[in-house]
């Protein structure tokens, strides 16, 4: 149908032109589409900074930067629950990005060839776990594993050392930052891991074959080549397992403790942007309270937009060393 | 494919034509088939729909109940989306006007404090209220603090630091704990107060009854306060509470009516009452109630007088479903004012 309108507009009506016309259409549905997640994007922001602005309005700088989160007495600050997501996902991905990076990297090179099918459909499977099922696991079989074997351990050993000492002491109860950042750790390897493993599996056989043919080591093929050549990816990867860990809720507000407290060691309960509001919306009477809840919301959306900007400098910067040094 | 989209709407068509014919001949037989909704408590969903499969057996009449909690129940009546909400927080009566809403109550339930402290079984432990906000400030922060130690002579209690377990979530059961908390402790009133949610000094937070049960079955040398039927249920460790009138209790059926018998309901207008530390010898100190609430003048009148046909059904008839379900019935004199009430509140 397209082809007939423009051969009627067409200045001149070739197959060529008419296939031109077509691409603009193309153009014009994908390009919509991409401006629809946009601006999808920027409506859910504004809608929050909106439904927000009472909170915004009424504590100023004061809702990021005060720790006080009262709703008797009306004072609502948001330094705990960003500071508790920030730290949790922190520990997710310092014990996520190696293990799935290990993962995909076995599962490409190393493994035997029958036993990848397998590992890589049982990594898939743990994506689709849901994340209730997380939670209770963490409560019920992680938390008290935690508090009878690891805590008192990270305790006595770690506890009492200068620097790191008051991240690692405290009551050993097992509910806490640690737990809930390993839960969530756990929880965002199948996505790491997966998306690493195709990318690996994009990289070029003969750049490989040339590597073993120069004699690299195994290590040196995966520090040399496969890494640099896939970085961009792979931090894709990663960003797409912290987007996974900032927004999660179910399983963390089983682990994590639900207190407004604000403290150093990672033993100790806190509070995230997502469980905050999954625990405390239904019965939130108060505009002010309710306004500083969906505050909060708008808030994970700031942290998330940071992150992700820092990210993508970073990217910049290692392009341009990486341009420098080749 | 195509044969599925003509099937789909037409299927459609067929349902409403059945619900259409069901509803006609239910209204034609009377008030059954009335189709009566509400929503608000999640603490009386348990018995509220035991009654009301029970009641849609005997009269016909469906009541579709929501627990999106208390909270979101007032706003839904207000906004009149449902024929009646259920909180567990009592609207004061200048509220109840402004809303042109009335008010009463329906069940009552027990709160208990709970503990995991090794060694210690059920109802060996005594606490008093100053003493359980005292813990719950973070002033007593060891199970052998002479606090404790004093008032459980005879009684083995480890030097080991009291965990604190309270509600994440917003809830009328937090609410009736730290309203009894702020009657029993003057310190506990000016600071965090009471409400569905407050600021809590110390601990952490499980989410709902289920998830405050099972961080105190986790973490040894805890404390919580949980319904009282997840104590039945889980078979926890409860304290013993003393009363207002100095004895200690244990949580039961017996020791909660006892404590809707003594609350001074007549002088209570619109039943606003919260009945924790009540007055009798025998009551338990944090005994909490469901309160219904209705429209004064109903848009839709016969979906009002099947939901009050209903709640009297449920006052006078549901006792046993409630006792099984760890509910308390409220008592006769009780139900008698209730009825009166509501006989000349909704026209």
């Amino acid at each position: 149908m397209n082809a007939t309108l423009a051969h009627k507009s067409g200045t001149g009506a070739t197959p060529w032109k008419s296939g031109a016309s077509a691409d603009r259409v193309f153009h014009f549905i994908t390009a919509s589409a991409a401006w629809f997640v946009l601006i999808l994007l920027g409506a859910i922001a504004l809608s929050m900074a909106w439904g927000g602005r009472l909170a915004f309005k009424t504590f100023g700088w004061r809702f990021i930067t005060s720790s006080e989160w009262d709703a008797v007495a009306g004072h609502f600050g948001a330094l705990v629950p960003i500071y508790g997501t920030i730290v949790t996902s922190a520990i997710a991905l310092i014990i996520a990005v190696p293990v799935s990076i290990g993962i995909a990297l076995f599962l490409t090179d190393i493994a035997p060839r029958w036993s990848r099918g397998p590992i890589a459909i049982a990594i898939e499977l743990l994506a689709a776990i849901p994340s209730i099922i997380y939670g209770m696991w963490g409560l019920f079989v992680f938390a008290p594993f935690m508090a009878a074997h690891v805590e008192p351990w990270l305790n006595d050993h770690l506890g009492n050392k200068t620097l790191i000492g008051p991240l690692f002491s405290g009551p050993s109860i097992g509910i806490g930052m640690l737990t809930a950042g390993i839960v969530l750790g756990i929880m965002v390897i199948p996505f790491i891991a997966a998306v690493s493993r195709d990318v690996f599996n994009a990289v070029p056989t003969a750049l490989k074959e040339s590597a073993v043919a120069l004699g690299s080591t195994r290590w040196e093929i995966l520090s040399r080549l496969t890494l640099p050549y896939t970085r961009s990816a792979i931090i894709g990867a990663v960003f797409l397992g912290l987007g996974r860990a900032l927004g999660e809720t179910m399983a963390v507000t089983f682990v994590l403790g639900n207190a407004h407290d604000l403290s150093a060691s990672l033993l100790m309960p806190s509070n995230s942007i997502a469980a905050a509001i999954a625990n405390e919306f239904t019965e939130a009477d108060t505009d002010l309270y309710r306004s500083s809840l969906i505050a909060l919301a708008f808030l994970l959306f700031v942290v998330t937009l940071i992150v992700l900007t820092i990210a993508k400098l970073l990217l910049l910067r290692m392009n341009r060393q990486f341009g420098r040094t080749h | 494919m195509k044969k599925l989209v003509i099937a789909l709407p037409l299927a459609i068509v067929l349902a409403a034509c059945g619900s259409n014919a069901g509803n006609e001949t239910g209204n034609g037989a009377g008030s059954s088939g009335v189709q009566v909704t509400g929503a608000g408590s999640t603490f009386v969903y348990p018995v509220l729909s035991a009654w009301a499969a029970e009641y849609r057996n005997q009269s016909g009449t469906a009541i579709n109940y929501q627990s999106i909690g208390s909270g979101a129940g007032v706003a839904q009546v207000k906004a009149g989306t449902v024929d009646f909400g259920a909180t567990d927080q009592p609207l004061a009566s200048d509220e109840l006007a402004q809303g042109k809403l009335v008010q009463f109550p329906i069940v009552v339930g027990g709160i208990v404090a709970v503990v995991n402290i090794p060694g210690l079984s059920a109802g060996q432990l005594k606490l008093t209220g100053p003493v359980l906000a005292d813990i719950y400030a973070g002033k007593v922060k060891s199970w052998n603090d002479p606090v404790l130690t004093r008032l459980n002579p005879g009684l083995k209690l480890p030097a080991a630091a009291v965990a604190v377990v309270h509600r994440s979530d917003g809830s009328g059961t937090s609410f009736n704990f730290t309203h009894y908390l702020s009657q029993v402790s003057p310190t506990w009133k000016s600071g965090p107060g009471e409400g569905k949610s407050v600021s809590w000094p110390v601990g952490v937070g499980g989410k709902g009854n289920e998830g405050v049960a099972g961080y105190v079955k986790q973490i040894p040398n805890s404390i919580g306060y949980v319904e009282y039927a997840y104590v039945i249920q889980n078979k926890m460790t409860y304290a013993q509470l003393q009363n207002a009138a100095g004895t200690f209790v244990s949580p039961s059926a017996q020791s909660f009516s006892a404590a809707a018998g003594s609350a001074d309901w007549k002088n209570a207008k619109d039943f606003n009452l919260v009945m924790t530390n009540a007055p009798g010898a025998n009551a338990y100190p944090i005994t909490a109630t469901t309160f219904i609430l209705m429209p004064r003048q109903p848009s839709d009148k016969k979906r009002s007088d099947a939901a009050v046909a209903f709640f009297k059904y449920a006052l006078e008839h549901g006792q046993d479903q409630a006792n099984k379900l760890d509910y308390v019935p409220l008592p006769p004199a009780l139900i008698q004012q209730i009825e009166s009430y509501v006989a000349a509140e909704i026209k």
